[in-house]
């Protein structure tokens, strides 16, 4: 049990940057790859945060009485790393938009097709 | 008690990720991106990362959601069927999978004390920052003073990347009278909820700004926050009237403005003779120094990501506005 609970964390994180990447090379439509982009950067996130746990550990603010803090600097990472990663998805999203207008589509082998054509 | 909520958080996020690959509706899949966030939001709250859960629960929830709307009414809510067969992408996501779970069993057991990753910088941010910076927040000090570097690049990156949204999108001057009514007219419900909820919203994202040197929070928190009342707004009563009350053209002049400010603590540190963001050398009391730089560079910060994250969903919203008419 105790073997499971040591690394069940970071398989998950394994799972979801697998679905995430399963997402980006397999789905069809671009605006699911970004979502796909996305599941394979919060399990980053995750692990970032799991190794930066302490057992019995508590949030890193100073209150009386508490000596055990988790680690604070994987928490500076993600935070600034979420905000940064919502601005470059919108660059993401944009991008899909100016191809819809361009080609008509979203979809990855209807505008390989058209380019094709040209 | 709290290895039992960390399983089953984990094991929701991973059926929910799992349920996204099948998923052929887009819509479905941006809602269920939007309960992802929130229980990755929860997690974080698990382990003791408040700082991050705030984010992800104003980002997820807030943003990012609103944004793959966007992007969805103007390229429709269908994924079509692929052709091309999956058995491939599973082979390579099996094998890299695999590879990948044999990696973690050299890593050091979670939530071990003994760990590498809480022998080096993390011992000292811990048992000096209350001294050497002064506040209790360990996330903030670190954030803002040890690595100020860092959240400086952050910034400027969550700022070319606006210019990179405005670049592709464009902003769309909206002076036309002749614009059809947008926002949610007929719901009176949602009016008046709003009205009452909006000003809430930004004193909590106030709070939040300044308060963050002492609780969870900070410009980062705070700046989302804001934007996310603001687009309430405009997703209520329509973008024309959001847009008289906070102008895109405030917006791009807002955005840099956060940059330079943080910059320029940077080079009034210089100025007294310190290294670029030194805050000692702020004030007579360094500690009154690492006072007086945090607050100014959280509140940088906060402007920054405020009139970006906004000025993003202007840009969204009018390209889904102009196709409605069309």
């Amino acid at each position: 049990m105790s073997f499971i609970v040591d690394y069940y964390n970071y398989w998950i994180v394994v799972f979801l940057m697998m679905a995430g990447f399963y997402i980006v090379i397999s789905a069809n439509n671009l605006v699911k790859k970004i979502a796909g982009l996305n599941i394979f950067q919060t399990s980053v996130f995750m692990l970032y945060i799991s190794m930066g746990k302490v057992a019995g550990g508590t949030a890193p603010i100073v209150v009386e009485g508490v000596e055990v803090y988790s680690n604070p600097l994987p928490h500076v990472l993600i935070l600034t790393a979420i905000v940064v990663g919502v601005a470059t998805t919108a660059v993401g999203l944009a991008l899909i938009i100016r191809i819809k207008r361009a080609y008509g589509t979203v979809e990855e082998n209807e505008f390989e097709n058209s380019d094709d054509a040209i | 008690m709290a290895v039992l909520i960390d399983l089953v958080l984990m094991g929701m996020l991973a059926i929910t990720a799992l349920r996204v690959i099948f998923l052929k509706d887009l819509f479905a899949v941006v809602m269920l991106f939007s309960i992802y966030s929130f229980v990755s939001a929860l997690i974080f709250v698990s382990l003791d990362a408040v700082d991050v859960a705030f984010t992800e629960a104003a980002v997820g929830a807030g943003i990012s959601t609103v944004l793959m709307l966007g992007t969805l009414a103007l390229t429709g809510r269908k994924e079509k069927e692929s052709k091309h067969s999956s058995v491939l992408p599973l082979l390579v996501v099996t094998v890299t999978g695999a590879a990948l779970v044999y990696g973690t069993l050299d890593m050091p057991p979670f939530g071990n004390p003994e760990n590498p990753i809480h022998q080096h910088v993390a011992p000292r941010y811990i048992e000096e920052s209350p001294k050497e910076v002064g506040l209790p927040n360990m996330v903030t000090s670190v954030l803002a003073s040890y690595r100020g570097f860092d959240t400086l690049g952050e910034t400027v990156v969550v700022f070319a990347a606006m210019i990179g949204v405005l670049t592709l999108l464009g902003v769309r001057r909206n002076e036309d009278d002749g614009a059809p009514e947008s926002g949610l007219q007929s719901h009176r419900v949602l009016h008046v909820v709003a009205k009452v909820v909006i000003p809430y919203v930004i004193l909590f994202a106030l709070y939040v700004q300044f308060h963050g040197d002492f609780g969870p929070g900070g410009g980062f928190q705070a700046g989302v926050i804001a934007a996310a009342a603001m687009i309430l707004y405009a997703l209520v009563f329509g973008l024309p009237l959001a847009q008289r009350v906070i102008s895109p053209k405030f917006l791009q002049i807002l955005a840099p403005l956060g940059v330079l400010l943080y910059a320029s603590v940077g080079l009034v540190s210089m100025l007294k003779g310190g290294n670029f963001l030194d805050y000692n050398r702020l004030a007579h009391d360094p500690l009154h120094g690492q006072h007086y730089g945090i607050i100014i560079i959280e509140l940088g910060v906060g402007v920054t990501v405020f009139a970006v994250m906004l000025s993003i969903f202007y840009a969204f919203a009018s390209q889904a506005e102009r196709s409605n008419v069309q």
